[in-house]
């Protein structure tokens, strides 16, 4: 994140063996869908990705930080299984409770180029929290 | 890491004497310049798998250790089910039975050089690689139970493989305990395209020539010499143990709470052995080492199907296949007692010396192989477990070179293309589907892994038998 602002953005954070994602934004839900974008961001450019195609997804965890790892494997499983990646992201959350938009294609590897498979988003550095100046952010490390 | 929290025992050998809510001692068998470079949370990670329950002896890491999730990779720690002790997901990591393979070729470097381009090629274009990439076995729920029950068995009885090639995997082919009841339906369904893929990130399949060796006795009882072709594979259980490891994180998560375990941090998430939870992860953990086994057996197959296309005269025949992420039921000798243990190697290779029962028979005179991977453009090593390490560290060694920076950092130095090409010049033909994962995978990445293969010599976690360069290399 190139300044501490309440707009929403994402980033990677190093980690030796794997890679940080990082998202933020004015509210939770934002966040979580930065840190979408950066999960895609670990496997192709998301700009490459069209939002051609919506899936929708639910999870449910005790707290915010296993909701977002919750959140991220979900989407792992859905790009696994149908063979997408996913650019565009609405998250609603009430409570413990998530659901949400993903919009994306069928992976094609000539357009995508995708550098790796993430194995999972895990607990390693799994943390959601609102900053000082409201931003929201929500990050953890992937194994890959 | 700073030296100054941690106590030299040996020249290889380095304590943290228990404190706080450590049970037992870490250990972490390095040099000096390896335990310097190591980083700060290898000490930290080793020191909270120290105060986990029922943890027996001390709490391993390997002179490969880098930060992990919950374990440092290269961690090893065994715990008694009688003791209250655990099995952790985390312990296990996502990539179950991740493992290598390595068989003799019966080649020499001569048969191979000329051919080396079109042997790229082919393996490139015959073995599934990467994201996106599929095998040529599509398997629904019910074929895939099959899969998990029984192991690279199941491979072989489908004719992927010989009946001989089964006495050359650890567990003969299929380890028992798998309850394929206990991998859900989602891990199936993520696996159903991807037995016999390769995977990506650090995964590869390597032609490989051998150029040194270290131990002449040991090394014919292997099979190999100076100049033969070798081949490795280096993959694991692909989508359903990421899934596994992913469902079972969290399930672990709310049942160590329930037995009131407090978790230093969550990726240690674990459940008493003696539990529910416990013995349904180690049912479907058991499961994906199964798949992890029969997809390098299948991927074997493939392999075989390209010699026999471009090399007749080859005969591949499977040295060992072991695997680096697991927790495994073994029997180990604890103050004089004989004592059922689950010891999880994470990042760490089993290392059994001579004698051991479970050795096929035709090496237990030796030692089990113990297969070590290097980088793309560097070396891999044959080792052999030895007597030592069944009490130094329950029968372990190191697992790799083990990485020396981050992937980004990997990225902003190195060009993928700039790689191949220089490795190229060197002789070393890669292939891959994607150039920034070739620089993320670069050779300057990683540790140097031959310090890392003489500190495990050294340190007696195994011994050294033959160094292997890479000719040709398939990356995920």
């Amino acid at each position: 994140m190139t300044n501490k602002t309440k707009h929403k953005c994402w980033e990677h954070f190093p980690h030796k063996a794997d890679i940080g994602i990082r998202g933020a934004g004015a509210t939770k839900e934002q966040a979580f869908e930065q840190a979408a974008v950066a999960l895609t961001a670990v496997i192709t450019e998301p700009e490459k990705v069209a939002p051609k195609q919506k899936v929708e997804i639910t999870c449910q965890a005790d707290d915010d930080e296993l909701l977002l790892a919750d959140w991220l494997n979900s989407l792992l499983y859905e790009m696994a299984t149908r063979k997408m990646l996913f650019s565009r992201f609405e998250v609603r959350i009430e409570q413990s409770h998530l659901s949400a938009t993903a919009w994306g294609e069928k992976l094609d590897v000539s357009k995508h180029l995708p550098t790796t498979e993430v194995k999972a988003a895990t607990y390693a550095e799994l943390n959601v929290r609102q900053e000082q100046d409201g931003t929201w952010i929500a990050q953890c490390v992937v194994d890959v | 890491m700073d030296l100054k929290l941690i106590k030299k025992r040996s020249d290889y050998e380095w304590v943290i004497e228990p404190s706080g809510k450590m049970t037992v001692p870490a250990i972490i068998y390095a040099d000096e310049a390896l335990i310097e470079a190591m980083d700060e949370k290898v000490r930290q990670q080793a020191v909270n798998v120290a105060s986990l329950p029922g943890i027996v002896k001390a709490s391993f890491a390997m002179p490969d250790a880098h930060w992990g999730y919950g374990f440092p990779i290269g961690g090893v720690a065994a715990f008694d089910p009688d003791m209250g002790g655990v099995v952790s997901a985390g312990g296990v990591g996502f990539d179950i039975a991740c493992g290598v393979r390595t068989v003799t070729t019966g080649l020499s470097i001569d048969d191979v050089e000329p051919l080396k381009e079109h042997l790229a090629d082919l393996l490139a274009h015959r073995i599934p690689a990467g994201l996106g990439s599929r095998g040529k076995l599509h398997l629904n729920i019910k074929q895939m139970d099959e899969v998990l029950a029984g192991g690279a068995r199941w491979a072989v009885d489908r004719g992927y493989g010989t009946k001989q090639d089964l006495l050359r995997v650890e567990e003969q082919g299929a380890v028992a305990g798998a309850k394929p009841d206990c991998v859900s339906d989602h891990a199936k369904k993520r696996q159903e395209d991807e037995v016999g893929t390769l995977g990506s990130g650090n995964h590869y399949m390597e032609v490989q020539k051998v150029i040194e060796i270290f131990d002449e006795k040991i090394a014919r009882a292997f099979g190999i010499a100076v100049g033969q072709i070798t081949v490795s594979i280096h993959c694991g259980s692909r989508g359903l143990g990421h899934q596994i490891g992913t469902e079972y994180l969290k399930k672990m998560t709310a049942a160590a709470a329930e037995s009131g375990i407090e978790l230093p941090e969550r990726e240690l998430a674990c459940a008493p052995i003696n539990s529910r939870v416990g013995q349904e992860y180690l049912g479907a953990m058991r499961a994906g080492i199964n798949c992890a086994l029969a997809n390098r057996q299948v991927l074997t197959h493939l392999l075989r199907e390209v010699f026999a296309d471009m090399l007749p005269k080859a005969e591949l025949k499977l040295l060992y296949d072991v695997s680096h992420n697991t927790c495994k039921e073994e029997l180990h000798n604890v103050n004089g007692q004989r004592k059922r243990l689950f010891v999880h190697r994470k990042g760490a290779t089993r290392a059994f010396g001579p004698g051991d029962s479970t050795l096929p028979a035709e090496l237990r005179e030796v030692g089990q192989p113990v297969l070590i991977g290097g980088t793309m453009g560097t070396a891999s090593y044959i080792l052999v477990g030895t007597n030592e390490s069944m009490s130094l560290s329950f029968g372990s060694s190191c697992h790799g070179a083990g990485r020396s920076m981050s992937r980004n950092e990997a990225t902003r130095r190195w060009h993928g293309k700039d790689v191949v090409r220089n490795l190229a010049e060197q002789g070393i033909l890669i292939r891959s589907p994607s150039f920034r994962g070739v620089a993320e995978e670069a050779p300057g990445a990683y540790k140097d892994v031959s310090e890392v293969v003489e500190v495990s010599h050294q340190a007696k976690l195994s011994r050294k038998v033959a160094k292997l360069v890479p000719l040709v290399c398939i990356k995920g």
